[in-house]
């Protein structure tokens, strides 16, 4: 399953590190982010809960960019 | 720019008139009262803390959070390590200074983003906002996305097609240009189909949607366009890899440079001399930043993007702009790629004692009750008005051709096979396309033939992709081998292979990639909807008229909206721009960073010269990065 989230960060290179922190959270089989186009495109894990995952997501990215945010 | 933008203008703003002013005081001040200022460097501290603060505060405070939450090596931690280093150390000055350049060079660096963003957005301006459609006898504007298939929409003249359907009601004339990058309009009437996106210029026209607004071809496109960035190029990648490991590297260099010399200084008996080294510590992890790499990488590939969708090339993502820029071979498929796929009468070849226009006469004549392509091409090259009372006892012949009685004599016309059946004698013979055969009370009058003609660009569009440096243009067909040698020689193709099935075609691509090494890419070009296998088997995929055709779009990598085969060197040209604005700046900031941070280290590069390498270099590939946006 893959579902596209709006998203809001300053820089490039927060934007890479959003992108690590997504991927590495657990019940997310990949991510990517365009700094350009402002979208989190996320595949996630088969039998996940997308909501709930996404939730962890959001807390990882704000962990390594506190100047983010993720309109889930 | 945006309430933050401002907001951080009018920080700079602020903070460079504070500086100027305590930099002018402190020079007035230091000159006039020597004997005020003799060791109280530390008391201007406090008035250059008011800028320091203003310019920085922010910047401490997302340092602070980084390192309570473990994330050290960032560049707010570097800047804040750096500047408040310069303070303690007593240059006030430089410590301001950096801040302040930081920040300009980041409010500077959204903006551009921010122009890009906006530019893309403005050529892809075909997003349609409602649709009308009838209530109860009055036009109501509608969300496009609750309007069901078969639903009859208006829409009027300077409106967007907001869903694909057939015009039902009214002629009118579309600007397609922002699909196609085509700019001549194109005029359609009564039962003709419309595609999503295009503008309604001169009449009210009502429309039966054929598709829902998710699957229409606006849709599709906006989607692919947004995606595109997700495919990230191998220069992205590595940059993304090398700024991870990068910044800890300096921070690390940096420290060393700042605890090791003056240690081995005090080992080797020397003094230490502890602010020397640590003010080139500093000075190093200024230059470090590496925004302007992280920055104008994706930066470039989002602008050549967006400069290819505007000329009606779609590209599904910046790695395929790295394929591109290294295409050496490129196969094509021939009918609708590199022909029209539309059949015309290419030669008339009439028998001793007839004319051609008798011969055309009695073929249209004889064919005029059927609606096959090639029945349509004779009536449409003879031209004349059909009387149908002349024609009378129309017989098809399946695979054979058709018999009729044109003006009391009997005529036969089709294939070669027709006329032996018949015993009649041929007395010459054609092969390069589709022969018509035609014989009157018996007598054989001429033939005609008809075949695919060749779109008005291909022979340019082989040219230029040979100029471009492709090595070998193959033509791959099912159609009959004369007719393929036909059309390679007149478009100077290098190689034809004939007489295919669809799986063949499969093959001869997998054996022409096998054949070449791994660095030269193989794109193949197909009119998309019976080419999906193939286009997915390349290393590049290019479909032609993905104008309603879904799986085009599904199977290829790139689009050409308008069919033109002349945009696949636009394309190439396009990517190879790209490609050289992003190693243009990758070298330029590494070799520049590079050579700094030497200088730093040696003590020959003051924080100025820092200042420059961090946010000069950062506007510079800024900059160049935006020409992508308009190459032509």
């Amino acid at each position: 399953m893959k579902k596209t989230y709006n998203v809001e960060v300053d820089c490039a290179n927060c934007a890479a590190k959003m992108e690590e922190a997504v991927k590495k959270t657990a019940g997310v089989k990949d991510a990517t982010l365009s700094f350009m186009t402002l979208k989190l495109k996320v595949e996630f894990e088969d039998g996940a809960d997308a909501e709930a995952v996404m939730k962890d997501a959001y807390k990882n990215c704000k962990k390594v960019e506190d100047d983010c945010e993720i309109f889930l | 720019m945006n309430a933050k933008q401002k907001r951080v203008l009018k920080r700079i703003i602020i903070a460079a008139v504070l500086l100027a002013a305590m930099w002018i005081a402190e020079e007035i001040i230091t000159d006039r009262i020597v004997e005020f200022s003799k060791g109280k460097k530390y008391l201007w501290l406090i008035p250059y803390a008011i800028p320091y603060f203003v310019i920085g505060y922010d910047i401490l405070k997302k340092a602070g959070k980084g390192i309570i939450k473990g994330q050290v090596f960032d560049e707010n931690f570097l800047m804040a390590v750096a500047t408040v280093g310069a303070m303690a150390l007593a240059d006030f000055r430089e410590g301001v200074a950096v801040m302040l350049f930081y920040q300009i060079g980041e409010l500077f660096q959204s903006c551009a983003v921010g122009k890009s963003r906006k530019n893309i957005a403005e050529l892809m301006d075909i997003r349609p906002d409602y649709a009308n459609i009838i209530i109860d006898g009055k036009i109501e504007r509608v969300d496009p996305d609750e309007v069901e298939v078969g639903t009859e929409i208006i829409v009027k003249p300077g409106e967007k097609i907001p869903i694909d359907g057939i015009i039902v009601e009214g002629n009118s004339t579309l600007n397609t240009s922002a699909l196609t990058g085509e700019s001549v309009p194109r005029d359609v009437c009564t039962g003709e189909n419309v595609i999503s996106g295009c503008i309604n210029m001169t009449g009210t026209i009502k429309v039966k949607t054929t598709r829902e607004f998710g699957d229409s071809t606006v849709s599709q496109i906006l989607d692919l366009v947004e995606n595109s960035s997700m495919k990230k190029s191998k220069s992205e990648n590595f940059i993304t890899r090398f700024a991870k490991y990068y910044t800890p590297a300096v921070c690390y260099g940096a420290l060393a440079l700042a605890i090791m010399p003056p240690v081995a200084r005090i080992i080797a008996g020397y003094s230490p001399m502890w602010g020397e080294w640590v003010v080139r510590a500093l000075t190093f992890l200024v230059i470090s930043c590496p925004c302007a790499l992280v920055i104008s990488i994706p930066l470039s590939f989002f602008g050549g993007i967006g400069c290819a969708s505007s000329k009606g090339i779609l590209v599904k993502g910046s790695n395929y702009f790295e394929t591109l820029a290294s295409t050496g071979i490129i196969v094509f498929d021939k009918t609708g790629t590199l022909t029209k796929g539309v059949f015309e009468v290419t030669g008339i070849y009439p028998a001793k004692g007839f004319n051609e226009k008798e011969l055309l006469e009695y073929a249209a004549y004889a064919e005029s009750n059927s609606g096959h392509p090639i029945s349509i091409s004779l009536i449409n090259a003879f031209g004349g008005e059909i009387d149908l009372k002349r024609v009378s006892d129309i017989h098809e012949e399946a695979g054979h051709g058709v018999c009729a009685m044109v003006d009391g004599k009997k005529v036969l016309a089709g294939n070669i096979r027709l006329m032996l059946t018949e015993g009649i004698e041929v007395t010459d013979e054609h092969d390069e396309g589709t022969v018509v055969y035609v014989a009157v009370d018996y007598t054989y009058v001429g033939c005609i033939v008809i075949s695919d003609i060749v779109k008005d660009n291909s022979k340019a569009a082989i040219g230029i992709l040979k100029k471009a440096g492709v090595r070998k243009t193959v033509m791959l067909t099912g159609d009959s081998t004369r007719a393929a040698e036909i059309v390679a020689e007149q478009i100077g193709i290098d190689e034809v292979k004939s007489e295919l099935l669809p799986a063949d075609k499969v093959k001869e691509v997998e054996a022409l990639l096998d054949s070449k090494g791994d660095k030269e890419k193989l794109a193949f070009v197909g009119d998309g909807i019976n080419d999906a296998p193939v286009l997915s088997r390349a290393d590049l995929g290019i479909a032609m008229g993905a104008l309603g055709s879904d799986a085009a779009i599904e199977a290829a990598d790139m689009v050409l909206m308008d069919d033109d085969p002349a945009k696949i060197g636009l394309a190439m040209k396009i990517a190879r721009g790209t490609i050289s604005i992003v190693k243009q700046n990758i070298v330029f900031a590494l070799l520049v960073k590079f050579a700094c941070l030497v200088f730093g280290a040696l003590g020959f590069a003051n924080m100025w010269i820092a200042i420059f390498a961090d946010v000069g270099v950062m506007v510079l590939a800024v900059l160049n990065a935006t020409r992508a946006l308009r190459i032509k």
